[in-house]
């Protein structure tokens, strides 16, 4: 391969990934889901106890615990309270005060507003996609 | 002249068997959480983890330093020890606020955001020694390339992945999350390619043969690998609701990667002939082993990047097998065999031993987390409850924390002899005479 080639690989790509990123951080991403004041503080209470090693949102994270996308509308916010606020045999006892378990409790309602996870009910295309219907 | 790679090797070496303790304390803990609840999982993973990816760069750049050195083309060397003294501290220091409970709190870098700053200082440091020497190289090798890639690769993929500070990130999920693997897909493929750039200068020393590194091939794999190091991160977010064309432009590209696996089995009967003619190198048998890994993580990491396959595995411990198959299998292995090579450590009875234990554990540890994945994926598809799904799946759990006992104990003897092996020469093989 010609050095010349080389390059004009090396910068074809390089510029296809920064036009790619600029796409990707604004009409990519641009949705209606914007966090209140309340859950951007449940996110910094969830982020400074770590709960993300233990536990995912959307499937990502650590798997000891299960995944929290959901867990406000699929067990409810006093279940979620009970949990958060005693730990149980795996989970610590974080000793939060009431308005960091609000806060929390908070962060995973907007959380749950945003997404299905997991969808149970794909419907799978011979060609490997996936197309998503909303209903559970 | 003191050596900045060798320094960098042995931090690496020495990250990597304080991983493989934490990485065994959090397997026990998965079983027995109340074991160790001073250093509890919430502290044990980031503890290994951020090891672990510490040994994989740490040896790394220790690997393109050698090739510095070795060449005489280091320049501003005082730059590179600085490099490798803010690398050590803030590593500590990360480690220090893992101990103490102060999480930055997302995944992989669980650390708090300031300790980002020295790391991209350092990441600075590197750059200037690194392309400031290779300058004057004429006609770059195609393990050049890859590390000038990895380094600015990875600079600017670690500066996305701090951009969650900034509100316009941070206040919507999807778009922070979206941000956040764009920045770790790109930046694992940064690590690969001052790994993957090791490997082939290891086997171009080993055959001997300059010209693997200088063909058409091998730059045509490169660029497969740099498509994808772009492109195809969107495939561990397919669950995330973004745009459309997100996940599947990284379908597609992802597919590109079957001409990798499809080169592997043409050329395989070639790779036997080579490993009996190097079968006698100890190096040369951890690139075979990384080879075969290569094939196997790299089938797996195609199939769940189908999004009609990862729908069921998104979310289990298949993805804990692609994740620590691949920095295991085929990372680990290559800086292995990087080591080996490049102290000319050879013929020990001990390596050998190690290598089977390695090699062989490693093999249900990953069968385990696959099988354990597929299984936890199936059941809370029809909707089981997590603790039923996690009570069921206990003896998958058993045989995983067993194996991983066991592959830790290989990798740690092995460790031990590395070290042991360079404390015979210390401080001397820490230093090479100035021309
Ligand atoms: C050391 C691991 C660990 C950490 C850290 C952790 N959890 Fe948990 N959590 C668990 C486990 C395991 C369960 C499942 C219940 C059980 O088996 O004890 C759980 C259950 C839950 C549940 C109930 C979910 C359900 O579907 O039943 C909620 C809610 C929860 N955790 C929230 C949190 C929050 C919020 C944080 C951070 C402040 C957190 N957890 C940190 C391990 C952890
Ligand atoms: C060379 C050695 C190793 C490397 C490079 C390595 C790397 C990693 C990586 C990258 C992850 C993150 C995976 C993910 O989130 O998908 C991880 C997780 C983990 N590793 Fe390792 N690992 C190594 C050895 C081990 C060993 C020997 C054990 C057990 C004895 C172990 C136990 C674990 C556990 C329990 C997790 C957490 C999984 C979870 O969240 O459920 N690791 N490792």
């Amino acid at each position: 391969m010609r050095l010349q080639n080389k390059r004009l690989f090396f910068f074809t790509l390089v510029a296809a990934y920064l036009s790619y990123t600029f796409f990707v951080y604004t009409s990519g991403t641009e949705t209606a889901f914007k966090m209140s004041a309340a859950a951007q503080e449940g996110k910094k209470v969830f982020q400074d106890n770590n709960c993300i090693a233990c536990h995912q949102l959307y499937g990502l994270g650590g798997y000891m615990g299960p995944d929290l996308t959901n867990v406000i509308s699929s067990r409810g916010e006093l279940y979620v309270r009970s949990f958060i606020e005693n730990g149980t045999a795996k989970m610590p006892d974080f000793e939060l005060n009431k308005p960091e378990v609000d806060a929390l409790v908070a962060y995973l309602g907007y959380v749950d507003s945003s997404a299905n996870f997991p969808n149970r009910s794909v419907e799978l295309t011979w060609y490997g996609t996936v197309n998503n219907s909303t209903a559970e | 002249m003191i050596r900045t790679g060798r320094l960098f090797i042995i931090t690496g070496i020495t990250s990597l068997a304080l991983a493989l303790v934490f990485g065994a304390l959090a397997a026990i803990q998965f079983i027995y959480p109340d074991f160790l609840p001073e250093i509890a999982f919430y502290k044990a993973r980031p503890l290994h983890v951020s090891l672990a990816v510490a040994w994989i760069f740490s040896c790394g750049i220790g690997a393109v330093y050698n090739y510095l050195e070795l060449n005489n083309l280091i320049r501003f060397r005082y730059l590179g020890l600085l490099h490798w003294l803010s690398f050590v501290v803030t590593g500590i220091l990360i480690i220090s606020s893992y101990f103490q409970g102060t999480f930055g709190g997302r995944e992989y870098w669980e650390f708090p955001p300031v300790f980002s700053i020295p790391i991209l200082a350092s990441w600075i440091l590197f750059g200037v020694v690194f392309f400031s020497s290779v300058i004057r190289v004429k006609n770059w090798p195609v393990y050049l390339w890859m590390w000038a890639t990895g380094i600015v690769i990875f600079f600017v993929t670690f500066l996305e992945a701090n951009l969650w500070i900034f509100d316009y990130f941070s206040n919507s999920v999807v778009r922070e999350l979206t941000v956040q693997w764009k920045s770790y897909g790109s930046l694992v493929g940064s690590w690969n390619m001052l790994v993957y750039g090791a490997g082939l200068y290891v086997m171009e020393k080993i055959s001997e043969d300059k010209s693997y590194a200088q063909s058409g091939i091998a730059f045509i794999l490169y660029f497969v690998g740099l498509t994808n190091l772009f492109f195809n991160w969107a495939h561990h977010i397919y669950a995330v609701p973004s745009s459309g064309w997100i996940g599947t432009t990284a379908y597609i590209i992802s597919m590109t990667e079957l001409f990798i696996i499809g080169r592997i089995i043409w050329k395989w009967k070639n790779t036997l002939s080579t490993a009996k003619k190097f079968a006698n190198r100890q190096a040369y048998l951890f690139i075979l082993a990384s080879d075969i890994w290569v094939f196997l993580n790299l089938a797996l990491a195609i199939l769940i990047s189908i999004p009609a396959v990862n729908v069921y595995t998104h979310g289990t411990h298949v993805t804990v097998a692609h994740a620590m198959g691949s920095t295991i299998g085929i990372n680990s292995m290559i800086l292995v065999a990087f080591i080996l090579h490049h102290f000319g450590w050879n013929n020990s009875g001990w390596v050998r031993v190690c290598f089977w234990i390695i090699n062989l554990s490693l093999g249900v540890f990953w069968i385990t987390l696959i099988g354990s994945g597929i299984l936890k994926g199936a059941a809370l598809m029809n909707g089981e409850s997590f603790s039923a799904v996690m009570i069921n799946l206990s003896a998958w759990f058993n045989l995983f924390m067993i194996s991983g006992v066991f592959l830790a104990a290989g990798f740690l003897a092995l460790l031990f002899h590395f070290l042991f092996e360079f404390l015979i020469d210390f401080p001397e093989n820490l230093f090479r005479k100035t021309e």
